[in-house]
């Protein structure tokens, strides 16, 4: 098993048209079981067309009835990206992935409210991931994003990262030492984004096919603190944790009223503080992340 | 974006919120104009730079008369003017505020910000105004309150209510109060901003509510769809190099230390930074040529790390994924031939093309150590400019 995705996965490319998208649909399709996993897209001024054999479609709606897709991946520009995903959620998909950077914030303050409310009033609940963020992938089975797919093996390692290159350091790591990898997930790096931490190593944590798994986060936020403590009392698996960004200055990104709210506990070293006395195996060097986690198994 | 407090009065007067009348300058002459056009009897002359902290940096002086206008404008125009937002050497005044005096008689703190955990704006405010806010969020945190609006239905009257009530906002003056919050909550997200901030926002001797300062931070993903705020920027308050960068699309920020590092991702780019501290020595400067690195975006990410006197060696690590690792190599050896380097370089290729990169440095000739991992790059390029 893996998490959110696998091999029986059918899958909806929005922004399947533009240069980005094409480049690694292309790259999608080509891995694992792709072929038959990337089964639509969707463009309205070219519906009815094919793009690498793929159909394409009037809506997301319309793709998913047809093709009986349940995921989407978006890589529609910024300034449309949010109205796309919400679209995802309008056509009750199960999840979206949206690997597009640069979306505003207040465009996703938005559609996570709208979100929101639309879950809260019984309706269907749609997974996010992202946005800005590599995608995901379960290796030898399906890829969903802009990840080398060439790096990871299969096995029973989780990996979940807010940043996409440090995600393949994690994933290179532990294929050079023999470990593959169940799922491994990219969260994205923006301020409001959809699956968190927490929710990512709750799903790793019921996966039967996961024994142990890389948390590696950020500067910023109190996402990486919180999915600590919910690990705290419930995680029943190893976990080396890494935070990028101690001798980031301060302020650079954010505003110190940002870091206020939670605290001032968003700076590396406060969170890898929290990490630590909730059980983690902590390193500030992350090229032992794949070492010590096989010394733990 | 940053911005200066008089753009950010201009804003909030556009959205409805009173401030004072005040006209910005550029020299001594114009401020003395400003304050005989303003009238009056009292006036403030305040430095304009995007850093907090001016008035105790001595950025903010009261005049009684036009000449002590003429003299304040004098001392602090062109000053390097210190605070703790600064740094040490401080920034240049090149512009000043000059603005009719304000009888205060109470100081409020009120901000609107985007909170991460929750998804929502959210409205702060503190009977504590006119001083650093994070020193009261600290001292006595109970006395900042703070209010978590949903976008589709806005700042609600009673939310407002709540907030100035809390601070203690008398009875008489509650409905402006309340109307200046719901003002800034609409300013906040009609120009994208990531902080708007008023401190003080005061109450007049005649019971008049008037924000005194404004700070403003936007977000750079929306500034697409705002002309009027791009053209608030001021190019003398940010760091040369980092606009060089910018204008090649490559994310840059210069630090203290002496090791230049350029890296792809920006949480690759951090961890490249910790792992040279833990290994003896400190970046100088964090740079993430992102995605879509050229052999010319190498090139000009290495003249820019250069042009650092501080720089004593460089680290490159790469990670290839849909970036070849032989299209970096050809670019490392390119920037380093164009740009006569004379630092010690360490490179670090992993994916995508990796033998093909290390052979294409191997067969340049030139000086370039590698290394397998980043540790492995820290510990070499530490040892090479000891």
């Amino acid at each position: 098993m893996s998490i959110y995705i696998n091999k029986d996965t059918k899958v909806i490319t929005q922004g399947i048209t533009g240069k980005t998208g094409q480049f690694h649909t292309e790259k999608c399709q080509e891995y694992a079981n792709g072929k038959n996993c990337f089964v639509a897209g969707v463009n309205p001024k070219k519906a009815g067309e094919k793009i690498f054999d793929i159909p394409i479609f009037g809506s997301v709606k319309e793709a998913a009835k047809q093709t009986g897709a349940t995921v989407s991946v978006i890589y529609v520009p910024p300034a449309g990206a949010a109205d796309a995903i919400w679209e995802a959620c309008e056509a009750e998909l199960d999840l979206a992935i949206c690997i597009t950077e640069g979306i505003p914030v207040r465009d996703m303050l938005i559609v996570r409210n709208k979100m929101k409310a639309k879950e809260a009033a019984g309706g269907k609940k749609t997974l996010l991931l992202g946005p800005n963020c590599p995608g995901l992938i379960t290796p030898d089975e399906i890829k969903i994003g802009i990840m080398p797919g060439h790096i990871h093996r299969k096995g029973r390692i989780g990996v979940v990262s807010r940043s996409g290159t440090l995600t393949y350091e994690a994933v290179a790591q532990l294929t050079e030492i023999g470990l593959g990898q169940s799922s491994a997930v990219g969260i994205g790096g923006d301020p409001i984004n959809g699956l968190k931490h927490i929710d990512v190593m709750r799903a790793f944590n019921d996966d039967p096919d996961t024994d142990a798994v890389i948390m590696i986060g950020e500067i910023g936020g109190p996402d990486e603190a919180e999915a600590a403590m919910w690990c705290k009392a419930n995680m029943k698996k190893p976990i080396v944790g890494f935070i990028a960004g101690v001798t980031a200055p301060a302020g650079k990104r954010m505003g110190h009223a940002g870091a206020l709210i939670s605290g001032g506990a968003d700076t590396a070293d406060a969170k890898l503080a929290v990490m630590e006395e909730c059980g983690f195996k902590v390193t500030r060097n992350p090229s032992e992340m794949a070492k010590l986690l096989k010394a733990m198994l | 974006m940053k911005i200066h407090e008089y753009q950010g009065k201009e804003l909030l007067r556009k959205f409805g919120v009173t401030v004072p009348r005040g006209i910005p300058c550029f020299s001594v002459d114009e401020a003395v104009k400003a304050a005989e056009e303003l009238g009056g009897s009292v006036w403030v002359v305040k430095a304009q730079i995007h850093a907090g902290g001016r008035g105790k940096g001595g950025g903010v002086k009261v005049a009684k008369s036009l000449a002590e206008v003429k003299t304040y404008a004098g001392q602090i125009l062109g000053m390097q003017l210190k605070t703790h937002q600064t740094g040490p050497e401080g920034q240049k005044v090149n512009r000043l505020l000059v603005e009719e005096g304000a009888d205060i008689k109470k100081e409020y703190y009120v901000a609107a910000l985007t909170d991460r955990a929750s998804q929502k704006v959210a409205m702060m405010a503190s009977s504590e105004g006119g001083m650093d806010i994070e020193e009261v969020a600290h001292a006595t945190p109970e006395k900042i309150i703070k209010i978590f609006v949903e976008p589709s239905a806005g700042l609600t009257d009673a939310q407002a209510n709540e907030l100035a009530n809390g601070i203690g906002v008398p009875a008489g003056s509650l409905a402006q109060a309340v109307d200046a919050l719901k003002k800034l909550y609409t300013c906040y997200m009609e120009t994208d901003a990531s902080l708007a901030e008023i401190n003080p926002l005061i109450l007049e001797g005649n019971g008049n509510i008037k924000a005194l300062d404004a700070k403003f931070n936007f977000d750079s993903n929306a500034l697409y769809r705002h002309p009027e705020i791009v053209a608030y920027r001021d190019l003398d308050e940010e760091d040369a190099d980092e606009i060089e960068a910018s204008k090649f699309d490559l994310a840059y920020i210069s630090l203290d230390g002496n090791i230049g590092c350029l890296v792809n991702g920006a949480g690759l780019a951090m961890a490249t930074m910790d792992t040279i501290k833990l290994f003896g020595a400190e970046p100088a400067n964090f740079l993430d040529v992102g995605g879509g690195a050229t052999t010319e975006k190498v090139t000009e990410a290495f003249k820019i790390m250069l042009k650092n006197p501080k720089v004593k060696g460089i680290l490159v690590n790469i990670f290839g994924g849909i970036m070849k690792c032989d299209t970096i190599a050809n670019g490392v050896v390119s920037a380093a031939r164009e740009t006569h380097l004379s630092v010690p370089l360490v490179v670090r290729m992993k994916g995508t093309n990796e033998d093909l990169g290390k052979k294409i440095l191997a067969e340049s000739g030139l000086p370039i150590i590698t290394a397998d991992s980043m540790a492995e790059a820290a510990t070499k390029i530490v040892a090479a400019v000891k």
